[in-house]
C-alpha cells in the first residue's frame, strides 16, 4: 500500500433528483475502511444534502439523510460546505444538520465536523487534493 | 503512468462512456499503464452484453470487451449499483436468486473497495461523468 492519500468526494447534486448524493455517501461509508485522509465537500446544490428535517414520505424514496450523522463516528470528520452556495439558496448553516465527531486524542472531545468556507477557499482545499470524487 | 479509470455514466444516453473509452484506449496506445476501470452509478450499463444498437452505430458495450481481451484490462462493475440496476453475473444470480446474467465478457462484479484501492495504487484517478 502506498502513503496515504488525500481523498475527497466532492457533492454537487440535490440529494433526490438523482442517485449521485446516495451513492457517493456509500464509497464514502465503504471507503472510510482503507484509513486515507479523507474530506466531502458540498457545493452549489450539493448543500441541499446536509439540510435537516428532510421528510421524504411524499416520494417514496428512502430517506438517507440520517446517514450523515454516522460519519464521524466512521472517521469522517472534515466536512467543507461552501459558503456562497448557502447564500445562493437562501439558507445558513442553522438549516443544516449539526453533524460531530468525537477528538480521541482530546477526551473524546464533541466537535463540529462542518467547516464553512467560502468559494476561494473552496477552490485552495481542492486544490490540495491527490484524489477527487465528483458526484 | 498508472491510471484508474472511472465511468459513471450509461451508454448512449451520455457522452462520457465513449470519451472514457477513446480515453483509456489513447492511454494505453501512449503506453501507459491502466490499473482498472471502475463502472459507477448508471456506469454499470456498459456491461450488458445483451445490448443490441443499431448496426450503423457503434457497439459501447463489444468495444470494452474487446480492448479488455486485447490489453488484459481489469473491468469492474460496481456490484451495489449493479444490483440496483440489473447486471448480474453468475455469482450474483445464484446468491440473488435471478433466472438469468447478462455481464458482458471481460467484466467482473465487486466492490467499492476497487474504486478505492484504483485510487491508492494508481498515480491518477480519471473520473468520466455528469
Amino acid at each position: 500500500m502506498s502513503d496515504i492519500k488525500k481523498f475527497m468526494y466532492v457533492n454537487r447534486r440535490a440529494p433526490y433528483g438523482t442517485i449521485y448524493a446516495w451513492e457517493s455517501l456509500e464509497v464514502v461509508l465503504i471507503g472510510a475502511a482503507f484509513e486515507q485522509d479523507v474530506s466531502l465537500a458540498f457545493i452549489d446544490d450539493g448543500v441541499y444534502q446536509l439540510t435537516k428535517g428532510q421528510d421524504t414520505s411524499g416520494i417514496d424514496m428512502k430517506n438517507f439523510s440520517p446517514t450523515y450523522s454516522a460519519l464521524g463516528d466512521y472517521e469522517v470528520n472534515k466536512i467543507y460546505v461552501e459558503k456562497e452556495s448557502l447564500e445562493e439558496r437562501g439558507l445558513t448553516l442553522d438549516d443544516l444538520q449539526h453533524l460531530v465527531w468525537e477528538d480521541e486524542d482530546d477526551d473524546w472531545a464533541e466537535k463540529d465536523s462542518i467547516r464553512l468556507v467560502s468559494r476561494a477557499e473552496m477552490a485552495d482545499v481542492l486544490a490540495e487534493q491527490d484524489i477527487l470524487f465528483n458526484f | 503512468m498508472k491510471l484508474t479509470i472511472q465511468v459513471n455514466e450509461g451508454p448512449y444516453q451520455h457522452q462520457s462512456s465513449d470519451t472514457a473509452y477513446h480515453f483509456t484506449k489513447a492511454a494505453l496506445e501512449k503506453g501507459h499503464e491502466i490499473f482498472r476501470v471502475f463502472f459507477y452509478h448508471d456506469g454499470v450499463n456498459n456491461g450488458t452484453r445483451l445490448t443490441t444498437p443499431p448496426q450503423d452505430d457503434r457497439n459501447v458495450v463489444k468495444r470494452w470487451s474487446e480492448l479488455a481481451a486485447e490489453h488484459d484490462l481489469d473491468l469492474v462493475i460496481c456490484v451495489a449499483a449493479a444490483q440496483r440496476r440489473g447486471i448480474v453475473d453468475d455469482g450474483e444470480a445464484e446468491r440473488n436468486g435471478k433466472d438469468a446474467t447478462n455481464i458482458a465478457p471481460g467484466f467482473r462484479i465487486s466492490g467499492l473497495g476497487q474504486l478505492i484501492e484504483g485510487g491508492i495504487q494508481s498515480d491518477r484517478l480519471v473520473v468520466f461523468g455528469d
